[in-house]
This record gives C-alpha cells, structure tokens and sequence, in this order.
C-alpha cells in the first residue's frame, strides 16, 4: 500500500465561523474511517463500543505508516537526517498536545501509555514527595479501577488513607459530601471528568475551586473526556490532566500526562533509563528537564505522531461541533431505550457525555452482549472495570453503549431493533 | 440467526429461569466459589461428599444463562455420582463445548449435556459453560478456594 496515494483525511471547513454553521455530515465522516464498512455476520458492522477504544480514521492509519514508511529514527541526540525527522515530529505532536488541552507550555506535556500509566505515573512521583503517614487522598465512587488501585497501592505503601466521595442513585457526585471529606490531611484529589460506565460529567471546574480552597492540588481523569468536549487546563484550573490516544480516534499505546510545572519539577523522576537524565555516573545521576524527567526510553514515537494525526483530524471537524452531534445521539438512545418495557439505565446524570448503560430484566448483559453481536452491534457488557459502581447499583454488569462521532441515529434504530430480538430470543 | 437458537435452546433458557438445586446446602462438606472476571458471573458450589459418591449438590451465585443452566444441569447430573464419573462427565462436557469437531460422544452419554453443544460456535461463552465444572472440580479437590476463568 503506497500511503501517499490515500484518500485524503478529512479536510477543514473553512473558517471557525463557517465550521460551526456547516451542517454535520455524518456520511461524510464515516468514510474516514476504513473499519466501519465491513459486515459483521452477516449485518453492517454498528461499533458502539467508542468508551472502550474509538476506532481510527485514514488520516491517523496514514500517519502511522508514513512515520515507519519514511522518518522511523530513535528521536533526540541523533545528528542523523531521519533522527532530526522523527524528532521534530514527536516533539511537533508535544505542541499539538499542549494546544488541544491550551496547557501553558510544551514542557507540561509527558507521554505516557495511556490513562492508566499516567495515574500511576503521578501515584507513585506525587506520593514520594508529598504524601506521608496519616494523609488522605480523596477519589469518587465512580472512578475507573485505575484511579482507584494505584491510590490503594500508594495508601497502603506509605500508610495514608484512601477516601471515597459517594454519589447519588443517578450517578450524580455529591459535592456537598465530597466538601465534607477535604481535610486538612488532603493531599491530593483524583476525579474522573466522565464517568466510563455511567456517563456522567463531573463538576470538575467546581471540584477543583473546592480543593484549591483548601490548598489541594487535583489530578482530573479525563480518558473519556477528550474524545468529547474541549478541554481546557489552565480554566480548569487542574493540577494534573491524564488522557489516552486510543479513546479520542489515536493509536493504542500512547496517552498524556499534563502536570503544572511547579508540582512536575518538585516530583522525583517516576522510572529511571535513558532520555531522562543529564548526566550519569556511577556515584549520581542529574535528571533532565521537563518533561524529559518523566520520559524513560525509548517513547513511542509513532504513537506521538499518530496522537498528533489524530488531534488534527478531530480539530477539522470540531469538538463543540462533535459534542453537539453526541449529544443528540445520547438523547435519542436515552428516549428509545427507555421507551423500552424491562430496560432499564443505569447512570441517568443531568450532564452526560457519550455513555449509555442499560439492565435488561431478566436477561443477564453478556447475554444481551452475544445476542446483539450476531446483529452486528458492538456493545460492552460486563463491569466496566467499576466494580464498585455496579456494586451501587446492585447490578453485576450493564451493556453499555457508548458512542463517537461517526455514530448515527440509524445506528441506535439498529439497536433498539436488536434489543427487541434479544427479549424474543429470551421470552 | 440459527446459530443463537442452538445457543440459547429451549431447555437452556428454562434451566435459566427455573434453576435446578439452587441455593445454599446444609452440612455442605466441599465447597469452592467460582468468579468469571470477563463477565461478572460468580458462583458458588456447594456439595456433599460421602465416600466417594456426591450425596448432594447445590449451588448459588448469579451469571448470565449459560452459567446459570450449566451450574443447574451439572448439580441434576453429579446428585448420585461417584467422583469418577464427575471425572469423566467433566471431561465429556469440555470436549463438548471446546472441540473443534462435532463431539464423538453418543447421544447416550451425552445426555442433557447436549444442550450446551452450541456455545462451541461461541468461543466468547466457553468460559461461560464451563465455569460451574471447574468450579465443582475445584470444591472436590481443594475447599474453600475461589477459582477464576482468567
């Protein structure tokens, strides 16, 4: 396959002004993305699996194959022409990063896998420096497993407390119990922005004013957030922002962490290797710059480029104009599905983004999930990796819908028509 | 659309809805928990054990129908059974629901079973069926353990 003779991606329309007014061409986006056009036994493949991992359009699948195609290099410190390449690519995405999030400065950005490493990464640095015996670190109830166990993992190596802020029967965070729980022992506060199962969009704005009242810094998850609305860190005013490539149209393998500068350089460096150091000898090591500090390795630079192709390819169409379209699509699936005798949702926050989990009575979600596949529609059922959400709502799994922005009505039409096969099969 | 008929047949779905020996067994004396990360199914075996015959079997938990049919038929199928022929059922039954080929086990020794023949086309649901096997294996073999599909 020559990458060059491709389609081209998905080209801008025009002006911000014209972008916004331009009606949404579903159609249109859907050819970007090559995946989307296969049958699945027998039906056309309905992917609503996005809150698990989106799928990529060809400008990112291009920018992947040109990358190992042309300029693959190991980046920094090569004087080589293709290391140069590789290098000013890797850290060309570090300022595409920055400026999607409008992070102050590049060096505030540190590539990671994903999410998950990047709340590890600020688990295990964060706590070496600042949190003691008898300190709390304060999460919700709704917390993805990955900002729950590195805090227990963390708690319990340096005997501090792990404490939960509850939520509501709506999947709504109580915020007058989460004032309640910063005390003067708070050291850190980690929230999700959107909840994985439930969908729910947290205050974080109001979360972090409530802890920076109290001289509590705020680490924000925001894997599902990224994919779905416009982020800004510097309005949210967060300490820490981490997000995954693979959940916003971007390769697996790669995520971000975003730190405030003053808290990354009073952090120790989380591993040690290559590329994070000034100078090495035998009797002390002085560790690099921002964010170079945090960056053992070998990075994955395709990831970074394929991350940057694919904050591109998202800022063409636009997020506000994508949140739009979501937001449809979350409405019309909330009305369809619970026009539907014996479902019921679980997780039904006034502010939502992307999620729509539901219960069929009587019929257990990997069921639902098997059934709904042999209709060609791909939802998640099972945990969630929230057990203690499904614990709350007393529920063992859900099937979750969850949806980008290439999904249409027709799509949710098509599940509702499958959700009715699965009651036939099961009456 | 045949093939989730053969999955979810008539026989499954009533072993689903109307589970057979379900609950808690008094002066259990082997007992072993089951836990299917993937899909959440938990299950818990219970079972009597006098000599080498299975005097009583039970079960509780929650799991989609094919883990709540199979816990229920395997409990009507072992009530009775010497532990070789538990032995020797469990491996009939995983030969079932995980060869390749159609299983060379007559209709006879079959059984009930045979309405789990259809997860085979269902590698996502083996686990599903074969938990409550494992998970009884596991009750006669060493109590008081919890064992996963992972």
């Amino acid at each position: 396959m020559n990458p060059r003779k491709n389609r081209a991606p998905h080209t801008p329309r025009g002006t911000s002004g014209g972008a916004a007014s331009a009606a949404y061409d579903v159609t249109r986006i859907r050819r970007d993305f090559p995946i989307l056009h296969q049958e699945i036994h027998g039906k056309p493949l309905v992917y609503l699996d996005n809150a698990a991992t989106t799928q990529k359009p060809q400008a990112v699948i291009d920018a992947l194959t040109r990358y190992y195609s042309l300029d693959n290099s190991n980046v920094h410190r090569g004087v080589h022409t293709l290391s140069m390449r590789a290098t000013q690519a890797y850290e060309a995405a570090r300022q595409k990063v920055a400026s999607f999030i409008n992070a102050a400065d590049p060096a505030e950005i540190v590539f990671v896998r994903g999410s998950t490493e990047g709340i590890n990464l600020v688990a295990c640095s964060y706590t070496r420096c600042c949190i003691r015996e008898g300190d709390e670190v304060l999460i919700t109830a709704m917390e993805h497993h990955s900002n729950i166990v590195p805090w227990q993992i963390l708690c319990e190596e340096r005997g501090a407390r792990l404490r939960v802020a509850p939520m509501n029967l709506e999947g709504e965070l109580l915020l007058d119990e989460f004032e309640k729980l910063l005390t003067p022992k708070t050291r850190l506060v980690a929230v999700v922005y959107v909840s994985n199962s439930l969908g729910t969009v947290n205050p974080v704005g109001e979360i972090v004013a409530l802890a920076h009242a109290k001289g509590i810094p705020v680490l924000i998850d925001g894997a599902q957030a990224t994919p779905h609305m416009a982020v800004d860190v510097q309005a949210l005013d967060c300490d820490f922002f981490v997000f995954s490539g693979h959940k916003m149209y971007g390769p697996t393998g790669i995520g971000v962490v975003y730190g405030r500068r003053a808290l990354l350089e009073k952090m120790p460096p989380y591993q040690g290797g290559g590329d994070m150091i000034a100078s090495v000898t035998f009797e002390k090591t002085t560790y690099n710059t921002l964010p170079y500090k945090f960056e053992a390795g070998t990075p994955h630079v395709a990831g970074v480029i394929g991350l940057g192709a694919a904050i591109d390819y998202i800022q063409s169409i636009g997020l506000p104009r994508i949140a739009t379209h979501e937001r449809g699509l979350v409405a019309y699936a909330t009305q369809e599905l619970t026009s539907l005798p014996g479902v019921r949702l679980i997780g039904t926050a006034k502010e939502k983004a992307s999620v729509v989990s539901f219960v069929l009575e009587g019929v257990h979600p990997h069921d639902v999930g098997t059934i709904l596949d042999r209709e060609g529609i791909a939802v998640r059922t099972g945990h969630h990796c929230t057990q203690p959400v499904m614990d709350f709502f007393g529920v063992p799994a859900t099937s979750r819908a969850s949806f980008g922005l290439y999904n249409t009505r027709a799509e949710i039409d098509a599940l509702v028509a499958a959700i009715a096969r699965v009651k036939e099969v099961f009456q | 659309m045949d093939e989730l008929r053969d999955l979810y047949q008539e026989m499954l779905l009533d072993h689903h809805r109307h589970p057979r020996n379900y609950g808690k067994l008094d002066g259990a004396n082997r007992r072993a928990q089951g836990y299917n990360p993937l899909c959440g199914d938990k299950v818990t075996i219970y079972l009597l054990l006098s000599g080498d015959v299975i005097e009583n079997i039970a079960f509780e938990g929650s799991g989609c129908a094919i883990c709540t049919a199979s816990c229920s038929v395997m409990t009507e199928l072992l009530k009775g059974k010497t532990l070789g022929d538990a032995e020797k059922l469990f491996g009939v039954f995983h030969d079932l629901v995980t060869s390749d080929t159609a299983s060379e086990v007559d209709a006879d020794t079959l059984g009930k079973l045979a309405i789990f023949a259809g997860v085979r086309e269902f590698p996502m649901r083996i686990k599903c069926a074969t938990l409550a096997w494992h998970t009884m294996r596991a009750a006669l073999t060493q109590a008081d353990q919890t064992v996963t599909t992972e």
